[in-house]
């Protein structure tokens, strides 16, 4: 189906500027507008190198949805990471991305440690499954942890010391993240790590005929719970109003005694936690992802989740990676699947046109007590 | 400031005393700096010829087109710089700029092109800048309400569009590319091309004169009102609005005059590679483009030129440990960024029209240069409690010293 | 605090699950050796590195390696660059004679980054000849360059056919084009599943492109009118998985690279969809297989490649070697540089003299017969089917013109 190479000089005139057009501009409707405006301007004349394919939306929108919020919990996961640093430094944790490499390395590595082959599906009962994987992903959440710290102190803290500028921190993180990236290369290889895959997905049962597979409720079930786990640890705790009171005012707090570093330090080790876990559901929906740069993507799309959401805001994270898995999911369908990315960076800009700080609106220190 | 280009480049290297250095340019006559300028400029021409030891890059890469692709990223960070040095508003999408140039002199003159036209590079330059200029209105005008970090994931979010956008439609070629894209004409005296991809030496000539062209451009549009009200924004956006200066409308020159430049070193490399196709215009390529800005010290243009040159020289340099240069190059960042936090340079305040004179009634002829901690506000006034909020509070109104 | 409990759960849980699985995963693993189809030996008249012993040349003769290294899409290349070493150290140590030098230089993989190292390999006046570039779109970077310098390369892998297009008289192509696997590929799936509809995937590169435009073509528009499209790097394909689904194909054509084939066609299976799976030389690599988990088995892959069963002692060299089985292209990069090899024992000593050369060459090599119609294209490249048979690669049948 594809076009004749020649025969489109009605199309001939769309120069790249045309094209910012339709990607810039259109944003100014809402996001359905938006969504419809580009896809006008792309698909005149049922374009050839667009879909509109309503039918297929149609057909898979139980799936896409059930498929869109598991894939979701994993970018809100991260995107939690994101929003917590953000809250309490104003800072873009650029690194944050292959903290989640390292948990997702975590995971494998444990996985080989368990005896398990690349290549198999092996055969454990399945409390022993669950067991292998609550223990991989404890790893995997330590180990991110932990590198998120000594990210904290290598790349970050030294700049804090010095009363770096903002863009500074954002530098080191680039460098940071090479380092990370390169470190995993040059020791692994660029391949993806062979597959070990613990727990095939089987159907457990169908809400309005679209199957939901185990592993889509584990998923979602277990990131829900450790959403809630972190913030009432922000909410509730005492440690947590320590976060919040650094988040809102720093100085003060730190006035009132609040150890500031102490603060930061645990922040990161949250986030680090979160990205750990979110790296062995991400390994259990793809066992080919555990690779140098499989983070990077993810990151962009995680931090993207949170500003939309409203960055800063835990529960901003949650829904922004929610609504960003299940609105690629359908966009994916709609236009087809190399669109997938298009159509999340364009819900982004639609939604920051209308509410300028992300749906739930900013402020960790703000966030509901 | 215009012509402080080249001098600073080379005590770059030797570490500290750029205060003192800056402070003992200032001090100088315009004369006396074009006195030392000249040599300078001439070094800096002569470079491939010269080829100097420990220097070059080769034998693992080509030290003509190291140069070519360093001095093309030095334009690139004088056009960031004028978003995030002078105004102030982060763009991490920059690289779409970059790739529209790129595309509008391949669409405009490859044959792989649908357009079947095939205009000479001198054209296409013009046509590129202002198809980049209006992508910049485009998407300034709904952006540019947003503050901060918010306007870094959108301007973000357009670059990838931007890349995607080359992938997905067909008549764009994605992976395929374009190839043959024009070069400028000319000919040395003995009949050949002075303008191949295999002698990156013209193309190298013609970028540093391109760099040099808009630096001068840039240091009076600096000094000019725009200039001003530019830094006015970056300073206090609140306050400059409530003193008449229109904001909305500066940043959005502020992007158009960017992504221009931008356009403009994409249709240079798009002419020196002679081939572009959808890889090279990725966020990561964005973020270095950024990592230049920072690193030179966002503000001051010739630091953005100090700091492009080190990006794209270190991965160079390293070439011959293929396995391990993006490590190092990862690790110098990191290391270059604590040691001097805030920028090889740092940033320069020319707040006023005639500074150096402001500056010499004001703190004494040795004066020039701004304080190391004050900071280029990125982060918008409006926006809440500050990260560190002990840091700067005292610094800010000052002009000088470091 | 967090952390210390945190550690001593995670400690907990540790002892626990070692205790109840631990011994379990261990008793349960090893790779189930399923039995190959007894293999083709290796054409017995292929040339080796090794050649006869006897070559002579100057000290300091080099050939290049040029292609990525590092990056992205790093693992083609480093696979094309350890099998030309591979080549050359074989070479020299079968060649007292005749020490040849291997310069590497990484391309970056892409057109721009290219440019530079090319170059730098031009101006190296002791390289004669270069195996590279892996991908199309900097061999057309790069193309004009090393032409005007009149230095032979081989590429063994870059497939766009429209690089022989460009009156290029040093470019080399060590396997089949797109145009020659696309309709074989599709030739042989209409006999093999006499489809009403086959879904051709394609990923977003140059290669993929190309393939799936050859395979919708030869296939006709009705056929191929289920079309999906993925992007590099992309792990999550429910969208694609929908629309097979919906389009419920006789068989699936996917027009790409191993590393997003092994997700899809796992995806796929896990799906429910058991649509027969057919995929190009991209995809016909152990890692495929591997990285697929079992869900591989069964798929069918095109290759204009002889079958590889045989090379044992290649694929026994490069493991030993290389600590890890050769890859797609590895055979092709090792016979590429072989020929260059060849061409100086056999006294090519200087640029010209190593094209002219490669340019009448006639030999077999491991993977196929190498001889080069004038544009550079080979002038006979068989394709093959091959089938995954448990977590092997076996020969199927060659697909006759």
């Amino acid at each position: 189906m594809r076009p004749p190479p020649r025969g489109l000089d009605d199309e001939a005139p769309r120069s790249p500027g045309r094209v910012t057009t339709s990607a810039a501009g259109a944003p100014r409707e809402s996001v359905i507008h938006t969504l419809t405006a580009v896809t006008d301007l792309v698909a005149q004349g049922s374009g050839p190198w667009i879909n509109f394919d309503v039918g297929l939306f149609l057909d898979r929108f139980w799936a896409n949805t059930i498929n869109g919020l598991s894939y979701g919990s994993i970018y809100a996961l991260v995107a939690l990471g994101y929003t917590l640093v953000y809250g309490v430094l104003q800072l873009i944790n650029f690194a944050h991305s292959e903290i989640f490499v390292i948990g997702v390395f975590g995971v494998y590595f444990t996985f080989l440690a368990l005896g398990f082959q690349p290549g198999q599906t092996p055969n454990v009962p399945l409390a022993g499954i669950i067991a292998n994987l609550v223990l991989a992903g404890a790893v995997g959440m330590i180990l991110a942890g932990v590198a998120a710290v000594i990210l904290e102190r290598v790349a970050y803290r030294p700049l804090r010391k010095r009363n770096a500028p903002r863009l500074a921190f954002l530098i080191t993180a680039i460098g940071a993240s090479f380092v990370i990236q390169q470190v995993f290369r040059i020791t692994r290889g660029s391949n993806p790590e062979g597959t070990i895959r613990l727990l095939p997905p089987e159907p457990l049962f169908r809400i309005f005929g679209a199957p939901v597979t185990n592993l889509q409720l584990i998923i979602i079930v277990a990131a829900l719970a450790l959403f809630v786990v972190a913030d009432s640890f922000v909410n509730r705790t005492r440690l947590g109003r320590g976060v919040r009171a650094v988040a809102q005012d720093p100085a003060t707090a730190t006035l009132m005694g609040v150890n500031r570093e102490r603060v930061i330090m645990i922040t990161f080790l949250l986030g680090g936690l979160l990205a750990g876990a979110a790296a062995l559901f991400y390994l259990m929906t793809i066992p080919q992802g555990a690779v140098f740069n499989g983070g990077f993507l993810l990151g962009i799309k995680a931090f993207a989740a949170a500003v939309l959401g409203g960055i800063g805001n835990l529960r901003g994270a949650l829904l922004g990676g929610l609504i960003l898995g299940i609105a690629e999911n359908y966009g994916q369908s709609l236009f087809g699947g190399d669109w997938r990315d298009v159509v999340a960076f364009v819900l982004l800009v639609g939604v920051l046109m209308f509410r300028p700080t992300g749906i739930l609106g900013e402020s960790l220190g703000k966030a509901r007590v | 400031m215009t012509a402080t280009t080249e001098t600073e480049r080379a005590p770059s290297s030797s570490g500290g005393r750029f205060g003192e250095l800056s402070r003992w340019w200032n001090a100088r006559s315009r004369p006396q700096q074009w006195g030392l300028l000249v040599p300078v400029a001439a070094i800096i021409y002569l470079l491939p010829v010269l080829n100097p030891p420990i220097i070059t890059t080769e034998p693992a890469t080509s030290f003509p087109i190291a140069l070519f692709n360093a001095a093309v990223f030095a334009l690139i960070a004088i056009g960031l710089n004028v978003v995030i040095g002078q105004a102030g508003l982060l763009d991490l999408g920059y690289v779409g700029f970059f790739a529209i140039g790129a595309y509008s002199a391949a669409v405009l003159s490859s044959p792989d092109s649908e357009l079947g036209v095939r205009f000479p590079w001198l054209v296409i330059v013009p046509i590129a800048m202002v198809i980049t200029m209006i992508s910049g209105v485009i998407l300034g005008t709904p952006t540019l309400r947003l503050r901060g970090d918010y306007l870094a994931i959108v301007t973000l979010g357009f670059g990838e569009i931007v890349r995607l956008l080359a992938d997905n439609i067909d008549p764009l070629r994605g992976n395929r590319g374009f190839q043959d894209i024009a070069r400028p004409g000319g000919t040395y005296p003995d009949g050949s091309p002075i303008f191949t991809q295999n002698d990156a030496q013209g193309f190298y000539w013609l970028a540093v004169t391109i760099v040099i062209i808009v630096l001068f451009l840039m240091g009076n549009l600096e000094r000019s009102r725009v200039g001003r009200a530019w830094i006015a924004v970056r300073e206090d956006e609140d306050a400059a609005e409530l003193t008449g200066v229109p904001t909305y409308k500066f940043k959005i020159w502020a992007f158009a005059i960017g992504a221009a430049v931008g356009g403009l070193s994409g249709t240079l490399f798009a002419a020196q590679v002679g081939f572009v196709n959808n890889q090279r215009f990725d966020v990561t390529t964005s973020i270095l483009y950024l990592a230049a800005v920072v690193l030179g010290g966002q503000g001051n243009k010739v630091g953005v030129v100090v700091g492009a040159f080190l990006v794209s020289y270190i991965p160079d340099r390293f070439q011959f440990e293929p396995e391990y240069r993006f490590l190092v190059f990862g690790l110098a960042l990191i290391i270059l960024m604590i040691f001097r936090p805030q920028g090889i340079l740092g940033m320069r305040q020319h707040l006023l029209t005639y500074g150096r004179q402001a500056y010499q009634k004001l703190f004494g002829a040795g004066t020039g240069v701004a304080p190391t901690s004050l900071t280029p506000s990125s982060r918008p006034a409006g926006e809440p409690a500050e990260a560190v909020p002990d840091d700067r509070s005292g610094s800010r109104p000052q002009g000088g010293g470091e | 605090m967090v952390r210390r409990r945190l550690a001593a759960a995670g400690a907990l849980v540790a002892a626990a699950a070692l205790v109840l699985s631990g011994c379990a995963n261990q008793s349960g693993s090893g790779p189930a050796q399923t039995s190959a189809a007894p293999a083709p030996a290796q054409p017995n008249n292929a040339v080796l590195p090794a050649g006869d012993g006897q070559g002579r040349c100057a000290p300091g003769t080099s050939i290049a390696y040029v292609g990525t290294l590092a990056g992205q899409n790093a693992a083609l290349g480093q696979a094309i660059a350890n099998a030309t070493e591979l080549a050359v150290n074989q070479h020299n140590q079968a060649n007292q004679g005749c020490q040849v030098t291997l310069v590497k230089a990484d391309s970056g993989g892409t057109p721009d980054t290219a440019v530079g190292p090319t170059q730098a390999v031009i101006n190296n006046q002791a390289v004669l000849g270069i195996v590279g570039l892996p991908f199309s779109g900097e061999s057309k970077a790069v193309g004009p360059a090393l032409n005007a310098a009149g230095l032979v390369n081989i590429t063994p892998s870059a497939t766009n056919p429209g690089l022989t297009a460009n009156g290029w008289t040093n470019f080399f192509r060590g396997l089949g084009n797109d145009a020659v696997q696309g309709p074989a590929a599709a030739k042989w799936m209409q006999g093999k599943f006499n489809p009403q509809s086959i879904c051709v995937i394609k990923d977003d590169s140059d290669y993929g492109i190309g393939l799936a435009q050859a395979v919708t073509q030869a296939l006709g528009p009705q056929v191929a009118a289920c079309q999906g499209d993925v992007k590099t790097n992309q792990k999550e394909f429910s969208a694609t998985v929908g629309q097979v689904q919906q389009a419920n194909p006789q068989a699936i054509f996917y027009a790409g690279y191993y590393t997003e084939a092994s997700p899809l066609i796992q995806q796929l299976r896990d799906a429910g969809v058991q649509t027969p799976f057919v995929a190009p030389d991209g995809v016909k690599d152990e890692q495929f297989v591997v990285n697929a988990a079992g869900s591989a088995n069964g798929s069918f892959l095109t290759c204009p490649c002889v079958p590889q069963e045989g090379f044992t002692a290649f694929t026994q060299a490069y493991q030993q070697a290389y600590n890890t089985p050769p890859q797609t292209y590895s055979a092709e990069a090792y016979d590429a540089a072989t020929i260059l090899l060849q061409g100086i024992d056999k006294g090519a000593n200087s640029r010209p003299a190593l094209l002219n050369f490669v340019k009448s060459y006639n030999g077999q090599g491991l993977t196929k017969k190498f001889q080069w119609q004038p544009n550079g294209e080979l002038t006979d490249t068989p394709v093959y089917v091959y089938r995954v048979d448990g977590d092997k690669i076996v020969t199927d049948s060659p697909i006759t013109g």
